[in-house]
């Protein structure tokens, strides 16, 4: 059964086998406001857990979307490229960035489960 | 009236703007809505196709009045203020002994006395260079008893002419005072987005009944100021600040058309105001750089403070604004490069995150301009 886990840095990470697909909450989409551009990474790029692996635009301003664990990039989503406004209208399903191979799986124990993601978010108020 | 906690000031609309579920920043000291639920690209299209109502009353609003305000103020700009007719606006620049631009600003002739709009984030520094320069020769009254809306869109006039037919007869940089419900307002065809629009001056204790009245209407939303500054930038008008500043002279910033013929060399009253010889000089000249149009080939919006460079890799300019265009449906930019890479084409690279955009010097406005010239 897939699982979707969550970072303080608002990116979710859907896992399946030893595959994840990484997008961005919908507090995250929320916060952002209309998505114009996203710069996704290369398939084969190689992340450690933190390191900035994409870049999303809103209208105001550019954020950063950090590799939610270590891995490689398998595949990035193609769709956003035209339409960048997928990240505000589907940000849990069409609006996914990319899929990792999972580098180390003991860092998925880092990760939130939706229940806690929940509560953090509601402590940023 | 502040937010005690953080000193940040609030517009008389602050209560509607949250009514209304605004998303609220601080912006130059007030509290503003960036955007409303709609969000910032179906606002931006609102306004072009139908009608935005923008609350502005963060600006500031000011009366010159004395025995001859527009002699006084010609001291400080470099336009033909005498030579307005009753209810005439133009557009003007408050300059610094380098020819440098201190804020831009309208200047309305309102009968018995000059009415000015000048920069939020300006304000007090131009109170205090009116009154440095002016107080001996006239009084100087910031309106802070007075809201300001702009109603913006092709859709605008209609609305006008319902609710103020008197208005909606003024054709563009004109004003005049218009009673709408009792309330003593001055409207100006006049406004930030490239399209037809009004910007009315209310009482402040009127403003919320008259933009619930306006938000009544069909074809109006309400707009934020992220739309703001997109629709701006589209139609090529500079953000103070950013586009221009102390460090811009008004030629240098494409703003040349906005220098009067009665203040130039072979005019009536050439110079008199500071920094003239040197603004003089860069119309006979030609200035070393100058503002432009900057189209990124690709889809990554290049923003301010962007570095710009020649296909030999040598520095050539900056980016002052950029962002996304919702209805050029492409990113946009306005920059300064050296004059002689300043023509429409001329292909130029930007560094964005450490890759190189190519990008091209491009004409203004990037969306036509729809004033109402009658």
């Amino acid at each position: 059964m897939s699982e979707r886990k969550y970072t303080k840095e608002h990116e979710w990470v859907l896992i399946e086998g030893d595959v994840a697909t990484v997008g961005i909450s919908e507090h995250a989409q929320e916060q952002l406001g209309d998505v114009v551009f996203v710069e996704l990474p290369e398939a084969g790029a190689k992340f450690a857990q933190g390191e900035q692996a994409a870049t999303v635009e809103s209208v105001k301003a550019a954020s950063e979307i950090y590799a939610p664990i270590s891995g490689t990039i398998m595949e990035v989503n193609g769709a956003l490229a035209d339409e960048p406004v997928l990240i505000n209208s589907d940000a849990l399903g069409k609006g996914w960035f990319f899929k990792m191979k999972i580098g180390k799986a003991a860092e998925l124990g880092t990760l939130m489960d939706e229940g806690a993601y929940r509560k953090f978010v509601e402590s940023l108020d | 009236m502040a937010d005690s906690q953080t000193d940040v000031k609030r517009t008389p609309l602050f209560a509607l703007h949250e009514s209304l579920g605004a998303k609220m920043v601080p912006f130059a000291g007030y509290a503003m809505p960036v955007q409303y639920p709609a969000g910032i690209l179906k606002e931006h299209e609102h306004t072009r196709r139908q009608a935005g109502l923008f609350d502005v009353s963060h600006m500031g609003q000011v009366r010159l009045a004395g025995a001859n305000p527009a002699a006084a103020l010609e001291r400080l700009v470099p336009v033909d203020v005498r030579g307005l007719e009753a209810g005439q606006q133009r557009y003007a620049l408050f300059t610094n002994e380098a020819g440098g631009i201190l804020d831009d600003l309208m200047i309305t002739h309102a009968v018995d006395h000059l009415f000015l709009v000048v920069n939020a984030a300006c304000k007090d520094q131009d109170l205090a260079h009116l009154r440095r320069h002016l107080s001996d020769e006239c009084t100087i009254t910031p309106l802070a008893d007075r809201a300001l809306l702009a109603l913006q869109g092709p859709a605008a006039a209609r609305i006008m002419d319902r609710i103020a037919p008197a208005a909606a007869r003024l054709v563009f940089m004109t004003g005049a005072t218009v009673d709408i419900d009792g309330a003593d307002c001055f409207v100006t065809r006049s406004g930030y987005t490239g399209e037809d629009g009004f910007e009315i001056s209310v009482p402040a204790d009127r403003a919320e009944t008259l933009a619930r009245r306006l938000l009544g209407e069909p074809e109006v939303a309400p707009i934020g100021l992220g739309a703001r500054d997109s629709l701006r930038l589209e139609a090529g008008l500079c953000l103070y600040g950013h586009d221009i500043d102390t460090t811009t002279t008004p030629v240098e910033g494409g703003l040349s058309w906005a220098l009067s013929k009665a203040r130039r060399r072979d005019g009536a009253r050439p110079g008199g105001y500071p920094g003239a010889e040197v603004i003089l000089r860069q119309l006979a000249d030609g200035p070393a750089r100058r503002r432009v149009g900057i189209r990124p080939e690709g889809r990554a919006p290049v923003r301010g403070g962007v570095e710009l460079s020649d296909n030999g890799g040598r520095a050539v300019g900056r980016i002052t604004s950029g962002g996304y265009g919702p209805t050029v449906g492409a990113p946009v930019a306005m920059g300064y490069v050296e004059s002689a890479l300043a023509k429409p084409g001329t292909a130029l690279t930007a560094m964005v995150r450490g890759k190189p955009h190519p990008v091209a010097v491009a004409k203004l406005p990037f969306v036509k301009q729809n004033y109402f010239r009658g």
